[in-house]
């Protein structure tokens, strides 16, 4: 909540003084009461790999973090803007390319990308609408503002844990709440429910079957997969209780073949069909594929959206912006090295102990170099990775993140944070709750946020009125 | 609703009964083994518990000795008897997990926090009687809560319908077991019906299935084991009964039927069982033999159960 100046933000100041009227006690059993009812609502997620426990806790942070409305209601612009050339962007390059032929974006970076789908090449999707539901990384520096870390165009997870932060909090500090007007996140579910219906496709009827599809409990995100079904009053299906007869997707109930018009679909393209993706796939339905091109269901989001997550393609998202809607892009790219560029391969391989190097296909934080943060060893051993394949990589600075107060051990700590707003999309505009997922670095100057490297949560408020300094 | 979803509420209320069902057998047995040797205890009460809990023949299989520690370990903890206690509650959980759309709040953290004190229970190690004694009375709870949760809070639809249907052919299954243990197992060929061992089993049957004061509330006489037959077997206000278990599976299939519109095969087993319920009387039951009875009974039970599962295409 420290400015550059070391003085507390407008928007922190009830919080910092609340801060100074409760004794550290209460911050710990608060504490130890939001594990109890996080372990006790089952709220979990599954490690790969991890073979002490297949389900953990992420751990949860009390203190909210809080953005003013002011600020958001930038951000949200921003976010709308670059959902909206996102959605073009995939029509595009599934469709006439325009963006390739105009020498835009390469069109090698597109096509060799393992996230493109040629099975949608000259595919039209209901609506045209390939991305339903985002997830945009945002991170803000200390100094000027918010910048875009990546974009989640596939299968952004995390929603429920920015719903059920907001219920603990709201029952464990009621009085922090009665001092903020906090900005109501709960609607959610219902407008992303709104958004699943008005994407049916045209030839459903007035009242369209949705569903979503999970892999499974043993899936990391399941507990998500089955709150959000709960939460929007639709099944949570897996492939099995589907199937496709002429072209049209069916689940098996009790009362018979009942037909499926929307699939809020939580499994990766790979995993849809196994006669059209990976044949060993237990996961799909067979035939899915053919009712999609046929028109008759309507997959959120559509197949191929990957493509506009690779990181390489991130790196020319202000490009895309421009070139779709002639806007100048509001949310700001963190400067980026393709090391796929010569010039900016050199600079990497020089400057590897300042920079963040990803691999452009890599998610979760696997795979990832954090040079302030390696050895010299890890440095060594990663230049080799870099110059066998650079196309595979980029390279970002550390940017001086923002921090924000966590309760910690001994009291209140800063730990840097990112945040993960939801952007919903359907023919009738774009929505974003005001809110969203804030990830947590729970280490001393860390900087991975992500849940699969300990990373924690917290709320998030947007706030309406900035209190008046004091 | 999904096949699937039926499939998994269907068994999931069967093994939170059953988990209640197993915890209320070791309670008993645990009483009866108390009993002084001068009393006649045949020391076969181990062996019974095992029988009316159908696990006999694995507990046998796995080679270990009938006695106390062995048999509690095997029904309560066991990984390898598919229903002890631990399995049922474990398989409960994966169900509800896979389902947890269909479940209310309360129903889920009945479930997660059963499996929650049992993994803390497992963590302790050393079990004392004491332990043990929490331990059962906590699965008690935790099905109490599950089945309190569910009437209280579940929307009655097909869900609960399925659900219901569940629990009451478990139940029903474990009266008709208990039943048809005590008469053919529990008492020694030499001992008298009606002598005081008889009368301390019938007294420990009745306090397994909490119908220690019904029964004389029901009676206003002693202990008569045709009268404990009588009363798990015939009586419609006795919850446990077959009867009353029947009426109760049967009136959940009409209302599946009729949301479904279709009434099928195991509607019309349902009802034909119901009927011989009500038309028995119990000089009838003893007359066909108890244990024949029984017999009949588990196996037209199991019936229906496949019926269920093939009608609601499971």
């Amino acid at each position: 909540m420290g400015g550059v100046d070391g003085s507390t933000r407008l928007p922190y100041e009830k919080l910092s003084r609340w801060l100074s009227t409760v004794e550290p006690e209460f911050l710990a059993s608060r504490r130890a009461q939001a594990e109890y009812l996080f372990r006790r609502i089952g709220i979990t997620f599954a490690v790969y790999g991890s073979q002490e426990a297949t389900e953990r806790l992420i751990p949860f942070d009390i203190l909210p973090r809080i953005i003013a409305r002011a600020e958001w209601a930038q951000l949200e612009k921003g976010l709308v803007q670059r959902v909206k050339a996102l959605n073009l962007f995939l029509g595009d390059l599934y469709g006439p390319g325009d963006i390739l032929r105009a020498g835009v974006v390469p069109s090698e970076l597109v096509y060799r990308n393992p996230s493109f789908r040629p099975e949608m090449a000259g595919r039209r999707v209901p609506h045209d609408i390939f991305v339903h539901i985002a997830g945009i990384d945002i991170i803000r520096t200390d100094d000027d503002g918010f910048y875009v870390l990546e974009d989640n165009a596939r299968t952004p997870s995390g929603v429920s844990y920015m719903l059920e932060n907001r219920e603990v909090m709201m029952r464990l500090l009621p009085d922090l709440f009665a001092l903020h007007r906090v900005a109501p996140i709960e609607n959610y579910p219902d407008q992303l429910l709104a958004t699943l219906r008005s994407a049916a496709p045209r030839s459903a009827g007035a009242d369209p079957v949705s569903v979503l599809l999970t892999p499974g409990q043993y899936n990391s995100a399941f507990y998500e997969h089955s709150f959000l079904a709960d939460k929007l009053g639709i099944e949570l299906v897996e492939g099995r209780d589907l199937f496709v007869k002429d072209d049209i997707v069916y689940m098996r109930t009790t009362e018979g073949p009942r037909r499926v018009d929307v699939i809020y679909r939580r499994i990766d393209d790979d995993f849809l069909d196994p006669l059209a993706f990976r044949p060993d796939s237990a996961l799909g339905v067979a035939g899915l594929m053919g009712a999609y091109h046929a028109g008759n269901v309507t997959l959120a989001n559509a197949v191929g959206t990957g493509v506009a997550d690779d990181k390489a393609i991130y790196t020319y998202m202000p490009e895309v912006i421009r070139f779709y809607l002639g806007e100048e892009p509001l949310l700001k790219n963190v400067p980026t090295w393709r090391c796929r560029e010569k010039e900016a391969l050199a600079y990497v391989l020089e400057h590897l102990d300042e920079l963040v190097v990803k691999e452009v296909n890599g998610s979760g934080g696997y795979g990832m170099l954090v040079g302030p943060h390696a050895t010299r060893a890890q440095i060594a051993d990663f230049s080799v990775k870099l110059a066998a394949n650079p196309t595979n990589f980029i390279a970002q600075p550390t940017l001086a993140l923002s921090t924000c107060p966590v309760s910690v051990e001994r009291g209140v700590a800063p730990r840097h944070v990112d945040l993960r707003p939801f952007v919903l999309y359907g023919p009738n505009g774009a929505s974003v709750v005001p809110g969203g997922l804030t990830r947590v670095a729970m280490t001393e100057n860390s900087l991975v946020v992500n849940s699969s490297q300990g990373g924690g949560t917290k709320d998030t408020w947007i706030i309406d009125d900035a209190p008046a300094r004091a | 609703m999904l096949s699937r979803t039926a499939d998994n509420l269907y068994w999931l209320a069967r093994y939170m009964e059953r988990a209640d069902f197993l915890a209320r057998i070791l309670q008993a047995t645990r009483r009866l083994a108390t009993l002084p040797k001068a009393y006649g205890g045949a020391e076969t009460e181990w062996e019974s518990a095992l029988l009316s809990s159908g696990a006999a023949p694995a507990f046998h299989a796995a080679g270990l000795p009938v006695d106390e520690a062995h048999v509690t370990d095997f029904l309560a903890f066991s990984a390898e008897n598919s229903s002890s206690i631990r399995n049922c509650i474990e398989t409960a959980r994966a169900n509800a997990r896979a389902v947890r759309t269909a479940l209310t709040v309360e129903m889920w953290e009945a479930i997660n926090g059963a499996y929650l004190e049992l993994k803390a229970f497992g963590q302790r190690g050393g079990r004392s009687s004491e332990d043990l004694t929490r331990f059962l009375d906590a699965v008690k709870q935790v099905s109490a809560a599950y089945d309190g949760g569910a009437h209280r809070t579940m929307l009655r639809n097909d869900a609960y319908w399925f659900s219901r249907v569940g629990l009451y052919i478990e139940r029903a299954d474990n009266t008709a077991r208990l039943l048809d243990v005590k008469y053919h197992v529990l008492l020694p060929d030499s001992e008298a019906v009606g002598g005081s061992l008889d009368y301390f089993q019938w007294n420990a049957i009745l306090r397994a299935v909490s119908a220690h004061t019904a029964y004389h509330w029901v009676y206003r006489d002693s202990l008569k084991p045709w009268l404990v037959a009588d009363l798990l077997i015939l009586r419609p206000e006795m919850p446990r009964s077959l009867l009353a278990c029947y009426e109760s599976v049967v009136q959940n299939l009409d209302r599946l039927g009729k949301s479904h519109g279709r009434h099928g095969p195991a509607q019309r087993h349902g009802r034909a069982v119901l009927g011989q319920l009500e038309n028995a009387t119990i000089e009838s039951v003893f007359h066909t033999g108890l244990h024949e009875f029984i017999q009949t009974f588990i196996a037209d039970n199991h019936r229906l159960g496949a019926l269920v599962s093939e009608q609601y295409l499971f």
